[in-house]
């Protein structure tokens, strides 16, 4: 079996490989030299406006009262760099709970969503199924119509969900797109392997879990990924459905110290030292806040290039 | 185990295999057959009618007086009375409808090309290493959410930030860019470029990489210059991705990025940054005006979907040209 999931995975792989090594375009004349650096240097200045930022909020985060005082806000690199701003978040205030909170949200919202997107998509790769047809027309009109903000707003409110971190995660759990997309990929799968399962009397739950989900590891990792991503960013439900400050998730946090510029209590023993500065506290969450996407980061590119890609071909 | 395992495909194949057509088997039989699936199925079905279905049904509110005590169901009929902001020219209103359309407007004009540019440009550099660099770098913002994008800019180019010490250390004009009214659309364009354009490159670049490369010698052959070739063969390899992207665009014309906005209003104030997503969430979540945001959410979400089954139509009918192809190679 470990045999025939390389196999599969590997045919998959192929299907995505078809983006060709760029050769260069212009076959017959060679670019000219200065040409060439033009093109550099301006994509060189777009990266720069990407970096740049990110490099003047870690030098901030780290900077010292002193240079900070001279300077006024960002600095591009901290003389005196001191670890007091990410000290003082995580002592235990608004910020370390809206982290745990965050990470709650995306942890539990990304395997709910995975399994039920999972459990849906197989259904549907079974084309005998009864409603099969009734149920996939359901899920594909989802992709053309939203309800409105006021009427799912209403909605929550009615299933009790309102200040509940539940409501950031199951009127979100299944996307339809997603759903699409892992569907294709359990039908292409061998049928050959869940009949024989069937044969020797495999119930669906456990062709499902013990056949179908490790032959599936590359999709749901790539799948997973892009739950994972939403549920860290998510604001919009936040915003509507969570009122009480204590069950602030990271970006609504984020918002009131960053945003709308609310002062950061300090709670820490500072020894006799100046307290870390606001601007040093600010971008301390900010980093803190883009931790999980920059570890994640390297596979989402491989993943979600992919994934434009195949979703682009298939239409 | 070996002996039960030849026995039995005679009795368990013919059930699953292709053999047993829908109409040799009653509903029963099916349900009987297929009720593990239908299990399976049931989680994703109950979160797509309960949040999405239901919602919809939700939207009678938009033809009633509502009023939370009383609930949906109990709540008055009052017809069309709550679409009439629509006609009787509410100034609140039309000017959320005046910043929507001029916000897709310069969205359209400005931040549509960006990615077709950067396209052209990536894909023609001589060094692929530094190709896949710059990829990896402009794909980057489109990860972050808005809320770390708004605060990026306003921390960089608002009060007290680099952009203002370097223009002070240089002594030129305090640049007012955070926080004035007047600068918020271009601000709103220039943060959803550093935000999506990189990442918007995608399909061009995989269009572009799937123009035939025979094309460029025979024009190089026939002397053509390498504006000629971008002009004659690059481009119109592109055009059918450029077209569809253009066309499903469409339909969010009346969609111009509510959190992005909703997160800035406080800076800037209503009358330059009302469009119709935050009317609708700041009259009825704050306002309590339940009725009327409705009304305006439920005809904004109609024209959506008119908007969106025609350019399907329309991308239907250009898809004929090839489009899947060209991206696919």
């Amino acid at each position: 079996m470990t045999a025939n999931a390389h196999l599969v995975s590997e045919e998959v792989e192929e299907l995505h490989n078809r983006e060709p090594k760029g050769k260069s375009l212009y076959v017959g004349h060679k670019a000219p030299w200065h040409i060439e650096a033009i093109k550099v240097v301006i994509l060189g200045i777009c990266c720069l406006a990407v970096i740049g930022p990110f490099v003047m909020v870690l030098s901030t985060s780290f900077a010292d009262p002193v240079q900070i005082g001279r300077g006024g806000g960002l600095v591009l690199w901290p003389e005196n760099p001191s670890w007091e701003a990410y000290r003082a978040i995580f002592a235990g205030g608004q910020v370390t709970r809206a982290l745990l909170i965050s990470v709650f949200v995306t942890v539990v919202g990304t395997f709910v969503s995975l399994m039920v997107t999972a459990m849906l998509a197989y259904a549907l790769s079974r084309k005998q199924m009864l409603f099969n047809k009734i149920i996939l027309m359901g899920l594909l009109l989802t992709m053309l119509f939203s309800a409105g903000m006021i009427p799912l707003y209403l909605t929550v409110k009615g299933f009790g969900l309102l200040d509940s971190l539940w409501s950031l995660i199951i009127p979100v759990a299944v996307s339809a797109f997603n759903t699409i997309v892992m569907r294709q990929f359990f039908q292409n799968l061998p049928d050959d392997l869940t009949e024989a399962a069937s044969i020797d009397g495999a119930s669906e739950m456990r062709i499902f879990f013990s056949i179908i989900l490790p032959l599936s590891k590359p999709i749901l990792a790539a799948i997973g990924l892009f739950y994972a991503v939403n549920y860290w960013n998510t604001f919009f439900s936040a915003l509507l459905y969570i009122n009480d400050q204590e069950k602030y998730p990271i970006q609504l946090v984020l918002r009131q110290y960053l945003i709308n510029n609310q002062a950061i209590g300090v709670d820490i023993d500072l020894m006799g030292e100046l307290p870390p500065p606001q601007p040093a506290l600010q971008m301390a969450i900010l980093v803190v806040s883009l931790v999980p996407i920059a570890c994640v980061y390297p596979f989402l590119q491989k993943h979600f290039t992919k994934g434009m890609l195949t979703g682009a071909v298939k239409g | 185990m070996s002996a039960t395992a030849t026995a039995e495909p005679e009795v368990s194949t013919t059930p699953v295999g292709p053999v047993s057509s829908k109409s040799t088997k009653t509903f029963m039989q099916k349900l009987r057959r297929d009720w593990g699936l239908l299990l399976f199925a049931l989680p994703g079905v109950l979160v797509i009618l309960c949040f999405q279905y239901i919602p919809l049904l939700g939207n009678v509110i938009a033809f009633k007086d509502y009023q939370p005590f009383i609930g949906i169901l109990d709540s008055d009929w009052v017809a069309f009375d709550n679409f009439s902001i629509l006609f009787n020219g509410d100034p609140a209103f039309l000017n959320a409808l005046k910043n929507t359309m001029i916000i897709t407007f310069l969205q359209l004009l400005f931040t549509f090309p960006v990615p077709i540019v950067l396209a052209l440009l990536m894909n023609s550099l001589i060094s692929n290493g530094f190709k896949r660099a710059v990829q990896s770098i402009l794909y980057l913002p489109h990860f972050l959410s808005w809320v770390v994008v708004v605060a990026l800019f306003q921390h960089v180019l608002g009060y007290n930030g680099p952009l203002e010490n370097f223009m002070a250390a240089i002594g030129g004009p305090a640049p007012e860019i955070i926080g004035n009214p007047g600068f918020f659309k271009p601000l709103l364009v220039l943060q959803d470029i550093w935000k999506n354009a990189g990442w918007g490159t995608i399909l061009f670049l995989a269009a572009l990489s799937g123009i035939d490369q025979n094309l460029y010698e025979a024009a190089a052959v026939d002397g053509a210059s390498r504006w000629r070739q971008l002009w004659h063969v690059t481009l119109p390899g592109i055009r059918p991705v450029v077209i569809l992207i253009l066309i499903l665009r469409i339909g969010d014309i009346l969609s111009v990025g509510f959190e992005q906005i909703v997160l800035q209003q406080p800076a800037v104030g209503l009358e330059a940054s009302e469009v119709l997503d935050t009317y609708v969430y700041n009259n009825g979540i704050i306002g309590g005006e339940w009725g009327i945001s409705a009304a305006v959410g439920l005809v904004k979400g109609v024209i959506g979907v008119i908007l969106v089954l025609g350019a399907n139509k329309l991308a239907h009918m250009f898809g004929e040209a090839g489009i899947y192809q060209g991206a696919a190679k």
